[in-house]
C-alpha cells in the first residue's frame, strides 16, 4: 500500500481536488482583500483606484458598525443558549422509550428541511403579523392588544425563528450522543445512590459535552452568516442589522464594493477569533 | 448482615414469562453462584435482587426486611457490573467516592474509605488516573473497590471476569474469593461459566429456562446431579449420557458417567472402541471414543501421558459405583 510509488501516484491522483479546493478559497479571498484597497463604485465612476486603508477606517467608523457586532454577537449568543437548553431537554424527552417514537423523532427533526427564506416568511406572515397572524389570534382571544412582533421585539423574534430552525439539529446531535451512553454505567450510578438528577449532573452532562461542543461549532459557524432570516422579516431596521447584513447593505445597497469588502474582511477576523474560542473547547473535550 | 430470601418472584417482559415462580434463600456470608447457559435468567434474577428490574410477582427479603419496593440505593446492595460501569471522566477516586458521596457522608470518613479499599485492592498507585488509562484486571478492582466502600449487605457479581483474558481471568477469580474469605460478607456471584462456580461458590445455583434446576454446594451437584441438565453442566468435560441399550441394562433411560470415571486400557475392557480425538494435556489425556456400539461419542480422561493416538483402539471400563441414572424425564433414580 505505502510504498513510495504509490504514494506519489496518490499525490497525483489528489492533485486536482487539493487544487480546485485552494482556489475556490484563495481566489475570493484575494479578490476580497484587493477590492478592500481600492475605491470600487459600480454606478458612480466604477473602479477609481486604490485608497489606501481608507474603506478600513470608514467601515469601521460607521455608526452602524459596532451596533452590528452587538447585534450579531446576541443573536449567535441566544440562539446558541436556546438551541443547546432546549435541544438537551428535547433529547432527554425523546430519549424515553415513548409510543410513536420513530415519528416524534421525524416530526422534530421536520423544521431542519424548511429552508431559512421560506420559514421567516412563515414566521413572519403566518405568525408574527400583527392583523392576521397566529399569534395576533391568540392575543386577541384573550383579550390582549396582539404584539407587534417584528418592530416591538425584532431580535427577539429573529432569535426565535433562527432557534426554531437550528433546534432540531441540537436536538438530533445531543440524542444520538445519548444513545451512546452505556446503560449498565446508569444502572451503576442507580445502585450508587445518585439522584434522576444527579445521574444526569454527574454523567449525562460529562458525557455530552463533547457532542454540546460539536453543536456549538457547528451552530456558530452557521448563525455567524445567517443573512435570509434578517432580509425577508425586517430587512436589517430596528437594530436587527448583523455584520453580515451591513455588509450586503455596504456592496448592493450602497454601491460601494471597496467599503463592503474592507467589511469582508472584517468578518473575516470576527468568524477567526470565535472558531479559535470554540477550537480550543472542542480541543480541551476532545482530550478527555 | 446480608441474607437473602426469594419468596415466589416471577419476572415477565411483556406477556413472557422468564423467571417462573422462585424460592431461594441465600444465608449471611455466603457465595453464591448463579450459573447457567445464556438466556437462562440469572442477570435477570441479579438485577431483581438488585432493584434494578421490578418482579413482576412475589417478593424480595433481605436481612427480613421486604425490600420489593424498595429502590436499588437502598437494598444495602452493592453491584460489580460486566462492563465494570466505571464513570470515564471521573478519576479512580471519585470513582470510589461517588457512591459515598452520594449518600452524603463525612469528608473525612469517605477519605479514610479510600485509602482502605485502595490498600486492599491494590490501587493505591493509580487513584488519580482515569479507567481509561487502566487494565482490564485494574478496572475491575476500581469497580470492586467503587462496591465496597459502600460496606454492603451483600455484593451482587454480574459476569465479572467475562470480559479479561484467561490468565487474567483465574487470578482475579482467586482474588475475589480472597476478598469473600477477608470481608466475610454476602456475595451472589453470577457467570455462565462451571469452573467459575465450581471453584468459588459455597452454594450453586444452576438456572435453566427461568427455573432453578438445583441449589447445592458444588461437591453435592457434582456428586448427585438431580437431573439430566444439572449432570451435563456441572463438570469438565462433559459428562457422558448414554441412552438405549446400554442405559436399559441398568433400567434407566438415561445413564450418565463423568469422563474420569471411565478406565482406560489398550487391552481390554467393557466397551471397546475407535480414538477420535485426543487431547494431550500433559498432566491429562482427553479421548473422544467413536465405534463403541453405543449411541454416543464417549469421552475420557486418562491420567498423565498415554500413547494411544487417533485411530487406535481403545477399552473402556465405566467404574460402576459411580454410574448415575435418569429416568425418562431427565429426573434422577435413585
Amino acid at each position: 500500500m505505502a510504498t513510495a510509488h504509490s504514494r506519489s501516484a496518490a499525490r497525483l491522483m489528489m492533485a486536482p481536488a487539493v487544487v480546485l479546493l485552494l482556489g475556490w478559497m484563495l481566489v475570493p479571498l484575494a479578490m476580497t482583500l484587493w477590492f478592500s484597497f481600492r475605491k470600487y463604485l459600480p454606478l458612480r465612476g466604477g473602479d477609481l483606484g486604490f485608497t489606501g486603508w481608507e474603506n478600513y477606517s470608514r467601515f469601521i467608523s460607521s455608526s452602524s458598525f459596532w451596533p452590528s457586532i452587538q447585534a450579531t454577537l446576541i443573536i449567535v449568543g441566544s440562539v446558541l443558549a436556546i438551541t443547546v437548553l432546549l435541544g438537551l431537554l428535547l433529547a432527554l424527552l425523546l430519549d424515553q422509550p415513548i409510543w410513536g417514537q420513530g415519528i416524534v423523532r421525524i416530526l422534530v427533526i421536520a423544521p431542519f428541511f424548511v429552508m431559512p427564506t421560506v420559514s421567516a416568511l412563515v414566521w413572519k406572515n403566518m405568525f408574527m403579523d400583527p392583523v392576521n397572524g397566529f399569534f395576533a389570534h391568540v392575543w386577541k382571544a384573550f383579550g390582549a392588544e396582539p404584539v407587534v412582533w417584528l418592530s416591538d421585539f425584532p431580535l427577539g423574534s429573529i432569535i426565535m425563528i433562527v432557534s426554531w430552525q437550528w433546534l432540531p439539529f441540537a436536538t438530533l446531535i445531543l440524542l444520538t450522543a445519548m444513545q451512546s451512553l452505556d446503560r449498565e454505567q446508569l444502572d451503576a450510578a442507580e445502585m450508587d445512590g445518585a439522584s434522576p438528577l444527579a445521574r444526569f449532573w454527574y454523567l449525562v452532562l460529562p458525557h455530552l459535552s463533547r457532542a454540546i461542543s460539536v453543536v456549538i461549532l457547528i451552530q456558530t459557524i452557521f448563525l455567524l452568516s445567517i443573512f435570509a432570516e434578517i432580509f425577508v422579516t425586517t430587512a436589517g431596521a430596528f437594530g436587527t442589522k448583523t455584520l453580515t447584513y451591513l455588509i450586503y447593505q455596504r456592496v448592493l445597497e450602497s454601491q460601494n464594493v471597496g467599503l463592503g469588502s474592507a467589511g469582508g474582511v472584517y468578518a473575516i477576523i470576527l468568524a477567526n477569533i470565535v472558531a479559535l474560542f470554540l477550537m480550543r473547547i472542542v480541543g480541551k473535550s476532545l482530550e478527555r | 448482615m446480608g441474607r437473602i430470601q426469594l419468596e415466589q418472584v416471577t419476572k415477565s417482559f411483556g406477556n413472557t414469562e422468564v423467571i417462573h415462580p422462585l424460592d431461594l434463600t441465600i444465608e449471611d456470608g455466603e457465595f453464591a453462584v448463579f450459573v447457567g447457559p445464556s438466556g437462562c435468567g440469572k442477570s435477570t434474577l441479579l438485577r431483581l435482587i438488585a432493584g434494578l428490574e421490578d418482579v413482576s410477582g412475589g417478593a424480595i427479603r433481605i436481612d427480613g426486611v421486604d425490600a420489593t419496593e424498595l429502590p436499588p440505593a437502598r437494598r444495602g446492595l452493592a453491584m460489580v457490573f460486566q462492563s465494570y460501569a466505571l464513570y470515564p471522566h471521573m478519576t479512580v477516586r471519585k470513582n470510589i467516592d461517588f457512591p459515598m458521596k452520594m449518600a452524603g457522608m463525612d469528608r473525612a470518613e469517605r477519605k479514610r474509605r479510600i485509602e482502605n479499599a485502595a490498600s486492599i485492592l491494590n490501587l493505591t498507585d493509580y487513584l488519580d488516573r482515569r479507567p481509561g488509562q487502566l487494565s482490564g484486571g485494574q478496572r475491575q478492582r476500581v469497580a470492586i473497590g467503587r462496591a465496597i466502600v459502600r460496606e454492603p449487605a451483600a455484593f451482587l457479581f454480574d459476569e465479572p471476569l467475562s470480559n479479561l483474558d484467561a490468565a487474567l481471568r483465574v487470578g482475579m477469580r482467586i482474588e475475589i474469593s480472597e476478598l469473600h474469605k477477608r470481608l466475610a460478607t454476602t456475595m451472589v456471584y453470577v457467570t455462565h461459566d462451571q469452573v467459575e462456580a465450581m471453584t468459588m461458590a459455597d452454594k450453586i445455583v444452576v438456572l435453566n429456562a427461568g427455573r432453578i434446576e438445583q441449589v447445592g454446594s458444588p461437591l453435592d451437584l457434582y456428586h448427585a446431579p438431580r437431573n439430566t441438565f444439572v449432570a451435563g453442566f456441572i463438570g469438565s468435560p462433559r459428562m457422558n449420557l448414554i441412552t438405549e441399550d446400554e442405559a436399559a441394562r441398568h433400567d434407566a433411560h438415561t445413564i450418565g458417567i463423568r469422563p474420569e470415571h471411565i478406565e482406560v486400557s489398550d487391552e481390554s475392557g467393557v466397551w471397546n472402541g475407535r480414538v477420535g480425538v485426543a487431547e494431550h494435556l500433559g498432566s491429562d489425556s482427553f479421548f473422544h471414543v467413536h465405534e463403541t456400539g453405543l449411541a454416543e461419542t464417549i469421552t475420557v480422561r486418562a491420567s498423565g501421558e498415554i500413547g494411544l493416538k487417533h485411530g487406535d483402539r481403545i477399552f473402556l471400563s465405566p467404574r460402576a459405583d459411580v454410574i448415575h441414572r435418569f429416568d425418562a424425564q431427565g429426573q434422577r433414580l435413585p
